[in-house]
């Protein structure tokens, strides 16, 4: 096998699964970029309320309304003559949490639902897979704003309603690493010395399995954060007067017509910009983390 | 309470709830809506008491203008670009186009849509903002689809406003499918370009767009065929935003009125509608399996 390594010129070999992926990760341009971008925002995202806390129902100043960007205000003003700068880095940590929570919940449940499934077959499976497919059924958005419309606006229901959305995606792709690790030689010998079900699937099958999972959750945010903003959009996210990107969006757009670009330039920047990051660190990782894909590339 | 208001007296709220059928179990109106459903009925909006099915008639041929001319730009730029992108894997117009593929699937469209109409409409002044035609423009419409009644009537002018008109808000509803079609197309023929048979035709002297035109392209087109079904989905999800922007009086900017209304009715009446026609784009994808793909046909 050394020999085999060494013949190919895989220098990473010796070190392990994880300490090449990262390695991987890291070579790759383009996942670089998507890490220093996600840095940023998440930095931002912790900082900005300790460094500058920020209330944003008494901040209106309606002498500075719509003022174009300057040395003061470097994003300009909104039509309450808010700063849109300060307002931009104050919706990094309510698009973030929305995305995480978004995510987590899709995530669990789905894994777990997907898990199930692909671990005890039968019935079980085909009525777990069936409600699935019926949930995919859906366009996502759509599902997404009729869960909220149902359940009134806001930011709790918008993270809900994108998880729910989210769950067949995961429900998919755990259920399939659990046919294929299943036959594994190391999933029989846990299960020759006797370890329970839910033991085997949580403590062999799921940290095996966890490659596709990943990605799926770090591209799942990039979604999950442009959802949220086109609920914030159309009025079902957060709220005014919170600094929700989307929602900023949404106050600020009838200005347009008067020229004052500014207030929607700025906030669609930042989702961009974060939705982007994701986005490419998701594809750095599947590459990363499928070390079949390198190997094709790389000497085929 | 929607429909009553907030003073509304003890009596009268039983009376709507009894009108509505609201008082029934749930599982009854369930069955009920579901009767009535294949009866051709969805019920009144609460707001104007015009039956849903008859608006649903009335709006859905914009919708689906817009989204047929978003798809056709989608597929016009997007195959092209991901067939040259993976031809010259690796060329400065591989780098870009995959580049603003990714900046694509990125951005929200609904920014991407304020965003145009502020450059090309309100800064430059080229294209109008909202709606569909000029009201100056006097038209009778025979199908609501007004590219091609104005065809049809061979009102020139007509057809020159509507196009306008449909410009920007299909551009910005078509950058998602584009970039996803434009990524597929270059990933699915990388793929196919590394298999023998290509090997096989370009060492019988076969000409390089031959190859990649002829035979390649004909394996890699199914799973493309897939994601611009799927695509289907976006695009009517994407037709509420849109709508919305461009005051565009389809389905979507109607779900969006609907639901700042809380008129039930006419939001399951829609959704009911997208994902009824989200369904059947993505059967009619797989029978076309059969079409594209003889070795299905045989099976």
């Amino acid at each position: 096998m050394e020999k085999i390594a060494k013949s190919l010129e895989i220098p990473e070999a010796r070190y392990s699964f994880f300490r090449q992926a990262a390695r991987r990760l890291w070579d790759t341009r383009s996942a670089r970029i998507g890490l220093f971008i996600v840095a940023f925002f998440v930095i931002m995202a912790i900082v900005a309320p300790l460094a500058f806390p920020y209330d944003p129902k008494i901040d209106s100043n309606l002498a500075m309304k719509l003022k174009p960007p300057s040395l003061e205000h470097l994003f300009g003003t909104d039509q309450l003559g808010r700063d849109v700068l300060v307002r931009v880095v104050h919706g990094a940590p309510i698009s973030l949490r929305v995305g995480l929570a978004a995510v987590a919940l899709g995530l669990m449940v789905g894994t777990t639902l997907g898990m199930i499934a692909g671990f005890f077959r039968g019935a079980l499976d085909s009525i777990i897979m069936r409600l699935m497919d019926i949930m995919l059924a859906f366009p996502a958005t759509l599902l997404a704003i009729a869960i909220v419309a149902m359940r009134g606006p806001g930011l709790n229901n918008t993270m809900f309603a994108i998880g729910i959305v989210s769950i067949p995606g995961y429900a998919r792709i755990a259920r399939a690493v659990v046919l294929a690790l299943q036959e594994r030689e190391y999933v029989s010998a846990a299960r020759a010395i006797g370890a329970k079900p839910m033991r085997v699937l949580f403590r062999h099958i799921l940290p095996n399995g966890l490659s596709p999972l990943v990605v799926q959750a770090t591209l799942n945010l990039a979604t999950a954060i442009l959802e949220a903003a086109a609920l914030g959009f159309l009025g079902l996210g957060a709220q005014p007067p919170q600094p929700e990107w989307g929602a900023m969006l949404s106050d600020s757009y009838k200005f347009l017509t008067i020229g004052a670009y500014w207030p929607v330039l700025f906030p669609g920047l930042a989702i961009m910009l974060t939705v982007l990051g994701f986005n490419l660190l998701g594809d750095g990782l599947r590459d990363a983390l499928d070390p079949r894909m390198i190997i094709k590339s790389k000497y085929f | 309470m929607a429909i009553l208001g907030e003073r509304a007296s003890v009596e009268n709220v039983e009376r709507a709830r009894h009108e509505l059928g609201l008082d029934r179990p749930l599982w009854e109106q369930y069955f009920l809506y579901i009767g009535k459903i294949f009866h051709g009925d969805l019920g009144r909006s609460i707001r104007s008491n015009t039956p849903v099915a008859h608006e649903i008639v009335a709006k859905f041929p914009a919708t689906v203008e817009l989204s047929l001319f978003a798809m056709f730009i989608a597929l016009i730029v997007g195959i092209p670009a991901g067939i040259i992108s993976a031809a010259k894997r690796n060329s400065i117009f591989d780098n870009i186009a995959m580049i603003a593929a990714l900046i694509g699937v990125s951005m929200p469209i609904f920014w991407l849509g304020l965003m145009l109409a502020f450059l090309f409409s309100i800064f430059l002044k080229w294209l109008p903002f909202s709606g569909r035609l000029d009201s100056t423009i006097i038209f009778s419409a025979k199908t609501n689809l007004l590219l091609l009644d104005s065809i049809i009537a061979r009102n020139w002018v007509a057809f020159k406003n509507s196009l306008a008109h449909l410009i920007l808000p299909s551009l910005a509803l078509s950058t998602i499918p584009m970039a996803i079609i434009a990524r597929m197309t270059r990933s699915c023929l990388l793929e196919e370009l590394g298999q023998d048979y290509i090997r096989t035709a370009r060492a019988k002297g076969l000409r390089e767009n031959r190859v990649l035109l002829k035979h390649a392209m004909k394996n890699a087109f199914l799973p493309v065929i897939t994601t611009i079904g799927l695509q289907a989905g976006t695009l009517l999800s994407g037709a509420i935003l849109t709508e919305t922007i461009f005051s565009w009086p389809g389905i979507g900017r109607w779900i969006y009125m609907a639901i700042q209304s809380r008129d039930y009715p006419i939001v399951q009446g829609a959704a009911l509608l997208i994902t009824l026609i989200y369904v059947l784009v993505n059967l009619l994808v797989d029978i076309s399996y059969a079409f594209f793909d003889p070795r299905i046909r045989y099976q």
